[in-house]
C-alpha cells in the first residue's frame, strides 16, 4: 500500500474496483448487482459523520482517515485457537473459513462457507440487510469474501456451536468485512457461541443476516475480546415469525472502538426477542450498543438489558430503540440500561427512545447513570472486607445481572467468564 | 363492546367544536406591510420608538437568521412557512386613556370578558385609571399584562407592586424606563442566534412581559400574561424576560389563546429567566392557542423558546406547562444550573387530539456542583394526535454530586395516535447520579370498570383517570390555575374520549 492511496471511503471504493472481479462469486449477475448498489450507496454516503443522529455519539473519524487494505492472501498453517467454549466450532481467521482448523464432525445439520457455497445462499443474501440506510452494512455488501453460513433444516436441535473469528496481524492496516447467514427453519434451534479475538490495526466489519422461522429458537452469545488497536463494528440484522425467539447476549470487552448494532423485527404473532448486553471500556476505548427493535405484530414480547461500566477516559454509548407499529397491539416491551462510571474522565451518553403507534400496549424504558453505590460500598467495608475486593464484588455483581438470564450453562459460563477475565485485567493494570 | 370503544363512539357523535376561546374580536387596527425584510424591523423598532442599540440587537438577529435553516429534526410535519406572508407588527389603535369602563372600547372589554379575566384586572386591561390600587374582594390579587396581537395593552396592579420595588410593564414600557436592566439581561440567556425561531423573534418581537424583583423581595401575588393573537395574518412574536435578584421569589403565569381561523398562524416567543443568588422563579403555562379543527385544519403553530439561568448559588427554577392547544408545539423550558446547589424543574402535561403533534420536552445542563433536576412529564395522545417528549439532561464534568430524575409516561387513547420518547443523558462526572424510567400504556379496562361500577359515567371515568394520571404536574399549578387546567384537559379530550 503507498502512501498516495486513498484513505478512509475513497480508498474501500478504489479497493472494490480494483478486486471486484476477483472477490467471491464474481461471476455471478444477481451477487454483482448486488456488490455495485451497494458501492453506490457507500459512495453517496461515505462513513457516517456525527452529524447522523444515529452515529451522534460515535465518531468514525479514525477509521474514515486511515488506510486499511483488505489480506488478499489467506493465512496459512498453524495458529494459536483460544480455548474451545463448545464441543463443536468453525474457525474463520481475517474473516475466511478455515475448514483444517474447525471441529464440524457430527454437526446435525451442514455447516456452509459463504464463499464456497454462495448459490445456496443467492435467495437469502442481501434479504435482510440495508445497504441504502447503514454505510456500514453497504461497506460489507460491497467487499465480503466469506462468512458463516447456516440454514438449519426445520425440527432439527442444533445444540452448541461457536463460531471464532481471529484477526492475525499482517503488521499493516487491515479490514475484514465476513458477512454470516444464520437461518432457522420452523421450530428448529441452535445456539450460537461467538468469540472474537484479534491483533494489530485492525477493522473488522462483520454484518449478520438472521432468520428464525416459526417457532424457532436462537440463542446468540458474543464475546468480542479483540485487543485495543482494533475497530469493530457489528450490524446484525434479525427477522423473527410468529413464536420464534431470538436471544442475544454481547459481552463487549476490547477493541479501540466497537459498535454493536443490532436490529431485530418481530413479524410474527407472539414472536420475542431478548437483547442484553455488558460492554466495558477502559482508557482509550469507546464502547457503543445500539439497538433498533421493531414490533411489526401482535401479542410479541422483547426485553432489554445492557451495562456499561466504564475506567480510564473512555466513553460509552447506548442507544435503544423500541418501535410499536400500529399493527402490534398487546405489545409488551421492556429497555433497561445502566451505567457505572468509575472515573473522572469517563463520559456515558445515553439515548432509550420509544416511538409507539399502538395503544393496547405496555411499554417501558428506563436508564440509570452513577458512580459505585457508596452504601453499599461501606456496608460490605464495615463487615472487613477491603475497598478494592468491596468494588470487585459490587462491579460483578452489577454486570453479572447482564447475563443472568442465560439459560444455557455453557453459554452462561463463557460469557461470565468473559466479564470476571476484563475485570481482573482491570485490577491488573491499576 | 369493550368500554374504551363505547366511549370513543359515545364522544365522537359530540360536537367538536369545543374551542370556547375561538372568537374573533372586530377592532380597529394598525398593521405593518406584510412582509419580512429589514425596513420591517426597523418600522417595528421605530414604532416603538427604540433606542439604537436595541435596533442594532435587532439587526443582528434579522442579519444571522437570513443564514440559518428551519429546524427539521422535530417529530412534527407541516407545510412550508412562506415567511413573507404575515403582518410582523398589529396593534388595536389606541385613544388615549379612557376614564371609566364607559369609555373603553367596548369590543376590547367585551374580548376581557368572554376570555374570563377577573373583573378588577378588566379594568385595568382595558386601561382604567385608578382602578388598579383596590384588591378584589375574597381572592388572592392577580396582577395580569394583557398583550394583544403585537402589542401590550394593559397591565394591573402596577402600583401595588410599585411599592415593594418590583417592576411587572410590557417589555417595550421596560425599554424606555429601564433601559439598563434590559440591555444587560436581554439574549444573555437566548442569544440572538440561538435557534431559527428564537431569532426571528429577535428580529422582529413586539411585545411581551418584563418583570423584575428586587432583592430579598417575595412577589406578594401572581403575576400573569394573557397573550391573545386576534387579527389574521398576523403572527405573535413576543419575548419575555423575568429576572428575580438575589434572595427573591416571583410565581408567573402566562395563558393564550386565538380565534378559529382555517389558516395556520405562527407563535414564535421568546422567554428569558434569570435567577441569581437564592432566587426562585416558578413559571406556568396553560397553552390553549387554536388547535385546528377536527381534521387538522388551521391552528398555530407554537414554535417556543424558553430557557432560565439559574446564575446564582441556591437559585431555582421551575417550569410547570399545560399544553393543550396548538396545531403544532415546538418547545423546551430549559435551566441552565450554572450556581452550586441550583435547582431545576421541568413538569409538563401535553395534550394532543385530533391532528395535533406536539414535540416537547426539556433540557438541563448541570454545570455547577451539587444541582439537581427533576422531571415529570406526561403525554396524552387521543384521535390522530402525534406527541413527542424529546430531553436533554447534560451533566459537565464540574457538576460533582449532582442528582437528576427524569419520568416521562405517555397515555394513549385510540390506535391511530402516536407517543414517542426521546430522552438524552449525556453524563461527564463520575459523582451523579442519573435516572429515567418511561412507560406507554393506556388507560385500564379494569381501572374504568372499577370507576364504572361505582356508577361515574364512561366519559368522567376516562376524565377521572386521566386527571389522576396529570396529577403530579397539575398539583404544581397555582390553585385557581390548576382547576382551570383540569376543566382543559376534559374539553381537550372531547370529541375523542371523554
Amino acid at each position: 500500500m503507498t502512501a498516495n492511496a486513498p484513505a478512509g471511503a475513497a480508498g474501500f471504493l478504489a479497493r472494490y474496483e480494483g478486486l471486484k472481479d476477483h472477490l467471491p462469486g464474481a461471476r455471478k449477475p444477481w451477487l454483482n448487482t448486488l456488490r455495485a448498489d451497494a458501492a453506490a450507496h457507500f459512495a453517496a454516503r461515505g462513513f457516517p459523520t456525527r452529524r447522523v443522529e444515529q452515529w451522534k455519539y460515535t465518531d468514525l473519524g479514525p477509521i474514515a482517515q486511515a488506510h486499511f487494505a483488505e489480506p488478499l492472501t489467506m493465512v496459512e498453517g498453524a495458529i494459536a485457537l483460544p480455548v474451545p467454549n463448545a464441543p463443536h466450532r468453525a474457525v474463520f481467521v481475517d474473516g475466511r473459513f478455515r475448514g483444517d482448523l474447525s471441529t464440524l464432525d457430527g454437526v446435525p445439520y451442514r455447516v456452509l462457507s459463504l464463499a464456497r457455497d454462495l448459490a445456496e445462499a443467492e435467495p437469502h443474501l442481501g434479504a435482510l440487510a440495508r445497504p441504502e440506510s447503514e454505510p456500514l452494512a453497504a461497506l460489507n455488501t460491497m467487499l465480503f469474501e466469506d462468512g458463516l453460513f447456516l440454514d438449519i433444516p426445520e425440527g432439527v436441535e442444533g445444540g452448541l456451536l461457536e463460531l471464532v473469528s481471529i484477526a492475525v496481524d499482517p503488521g499493516r492496516p487491515f479490514a475484514f468485512h465476513p458477512r454470516h447467514l444464520i437461518r432457522l427453519g420452523a421450530g428448529a434451534s441452535l445456539t450460537l457461541i461467538e468469540t472474537a479475538t484479534g491483533r494489530g490495526q485492525c477493522l473488522h466489519n462483520p454484518v449478520f443476516e438472521i432468520a428464525v422461522a416459526e417457532g424457532a429458537t436462537l440463542t446468540h452469545g458474543r464475546m468480542l475480546q479483540e485487543e485495543a488497536t482494533v475497530f469493530h463494528l457489528s450490524t446484525i440484522y434479525a427477522t423473527i415469525a410468529a413464536g420464534g425467539s431470538y436471544d442475544n447476549f454481547t459481552v463487549a470487552a476490547g477493541a479501540r472502538l466497537t459498535r454493536n448494532e443490532i436490529h431485530a423485527a418481530l413479524t410474527g404473532p407472539k414472536a420475542a426477542c431478548h437483547m442484553n448486553g455488558a460492554q466495558m471500556a477502559a482508557d482509550g476505548q469507546h464502547v457503543d450498543t445500539t439497538t433498533a427493535l421493531d414490533h411489526a405484530a401482535p401479542d410479541c414480547a422483547s426485553r432489554q438489558t445492557y451495562k456499561t461500566v466504564l475506567t480510564g477516559r473512555s466513553r460509552g454509548v447506548f442507544q435503544g430503540k423500541i418501535h410499536v407499529h400500529q399493527i402490534a397491539q398487546r405489545t409488551d416491551g421492556y429497555q433497561m440500561n445502566q451505567a457505572l462510571l468509575l472515573s473522572d474522565e469517563a463520559e456515558i451518553d445515553s439515548k432509550p427512545q420509544l416511538e409507539i403507534y399502538a395503544d393496547d400496549v405496555k411499554c417501558s424504558h428506563g436508564a440509570t447513570v452513577g458512580a459505585l453505590d457508596a452504601d453499599s460500598l461501606f456496608y460490605l467495608r464495615s463487615r472487613g472486607i477491603p475497598e478494592a475486593e468491596a468494588k470487585a464484588m459490587l462491579v460483578e455483581a452489577f454486570l453479572h445481572e447482564a447475563v443472568e438470564t442465560v439459560t444455557d450453562e455453557t453459554l452462561r459460563g463463557a460469557l461470565t467468564r468473559a466479564l470476571d477475565n476484563w475485570w481482573s485485567r482491570q485490577g491488573a493494570a491499576a | 363492546m369493550p368500554a374504551v370503544t363505547e366511549t370513543i363512539e359515545t364522544v365522537q357523535s359530540v360536537t367538536e367544536s369545543t374551542y370556547k376561546w375561538g372568537f374573533e374580536t372586530d377592532i380597529e387596527m394598525e398593521f405593518a406591510p406584510k412582509g419580512l425584510n429589514e425596513e420591517i424591523v426597523r418600522f417595528i423598532s421605530a414604532k416603538k420608538n427604540e433606542p439604537d442599540w436595541l435596533l442594532e440587537w435587532r439587526l443582528r438577529a434579522f442579519a444571522a437568521w437570513k443564514t440559518m435553516e428551519e429546524p427539521r429534526w422535530a417529530a412534527v410535519k407541516y407545510p412550508p412557512i412562506d415567511y413573507q406572508d404575515a403582518h410582523y407588527y398589529a396593534a388595536p389603535k389606541t385613544k388615549p386613556g379612557p376614564k371609566s369602563l364607559d369609555e373603553v372600547d367596548p369590543e376590547l372589554l367585551k374580548t376581557y370578558a368572554k376570555l374570563g379575566i377577573p373583573l378588577r384586572e378588566q379594568e385595568i386591561l382595558a386601561g382604567v385609571e385608578g382602578a388598579g390600587s383596590v384588591p378584589a374582594e375574597g381572592r388572592m390579587p392577580v396582577a395580569v399584562d394583557a398583550v394583544f396581537d403585537s402589542v401590550s395593552v394593559a397591565t394591573s396592579y402596577k402600583e401595588r407592586l410599585g411599592k415593594e420595588g418590583i417592576i411587572f410593564c410590557s417589555i417595550s414600557e421596560a425599554v424606555q424606563e429601564h433601559p439598563e436592566l434590559v440591555k444587560k439581561y436581554l439574549g444573555t440567556v437566548v442569544p440572538q442566534a440561538d435557534n431559527f425561531f428564537a431569532a426571528l423573534n429577535s428580529a422582529v418581537f413586539t411585545d411581551g412581559s418584563f418583570v423584575y424583583i428586587p432583592k430579598g423581595v417575595r412577589c406578594p401575588m401572581e403575576l400573569s400574561t394573557y397573550f391573545r393573537i386576534n387579527a389574521k395574518s398576523t403572527g405573535q412574536f413576543e419575548r419575555t424576560l423575568i429576572i428575580a435578584d438575589e434572595g427573591s421569589y416571583v410565581s408567573y403565569l402566562e395563558g393564550c389563546t386565538a380565534p378559529m381561523r382555517d389558516e395556520n398562524q405562527l407563535h414564535a416567543a421568546v422567554v428569558e429567566l434569570v435567577a441569581l443568588d437564592d432566587a426562585t422563579i416558578k413559571y406556568s403555562t396553560v397553552q390553549n392557542w387554536y388547535p385546528g379543527d377536527a381534521e387538522g385544519k388551521g391552528g398555530i403553530y407554537n414554535f417556543v423558546t424558553k430557557r432560565g439561568a439559574c446564575r446564582g448559588a441556591r437559585s431555582k427554577i421551575s417550569w410547570t406547562q399545560v399544553e393543550t392547544g396548538s396545531a403544532i408545539t415546538w418547545k423546551y423550558p430549559s435551566c441552565i444550573l450554572q450556581g452550586e446547589d441550583s435547582v431545576g424543574e421541568f413538569y409538563s402535561v401535553a395534550i394532543t387530539n385530533n391532528y395535533q403533534q406536539a414535540d416537547t420536552g426539556t433540557k438541563m445542563f448541570h454545570i455547577g456542583p451539587r444541582t439537581k433536576s427533576t422531571i415529570v412529564s406526561k403525554g396524552i395522545s387521543a384521535g390522530h394526535g402525534q406527541n413527542t417528549y424529546r430531553g436533554l439532561v447534560r451533566i459537565g464534568a464540574k457538576a460533582k454530586g449532582a442528582r437528576n430524575f427524569t419520568q416521562c409516561d405517555s397515555l394513549l387513547i385510540g390506535d391511530l395516535c402516536g407517543a414517542h420518547t426521546v430522552p438524552y443523558i449525556e453524563n461527564r462526572c463520575v459523582s451523579a447520579k442519573v435516572e429515567h424510567e418511561a412507560t406507554t400504556s393506556r388507560i385500564a379496562e379494569d381501572q374504568l370498570f372499577y370507576c364504572r361500577q361505582r356508577g361515574l359515567t364512561q366519559e368522567e371515568a376516562v376524565g377521572l383517570i386521566v386527571n389522576g394520571f396529570c396529577r403530579e404536574v397539575l398539583k404544581e399549578l397555582p390553585m385557581e390555575f390548576a382547576v382551570e387546567a383540569q376543566k382543559l384537559l376534559q374539553i381537550s379530550l372531547e370529541g375523542s374520549v371523554g
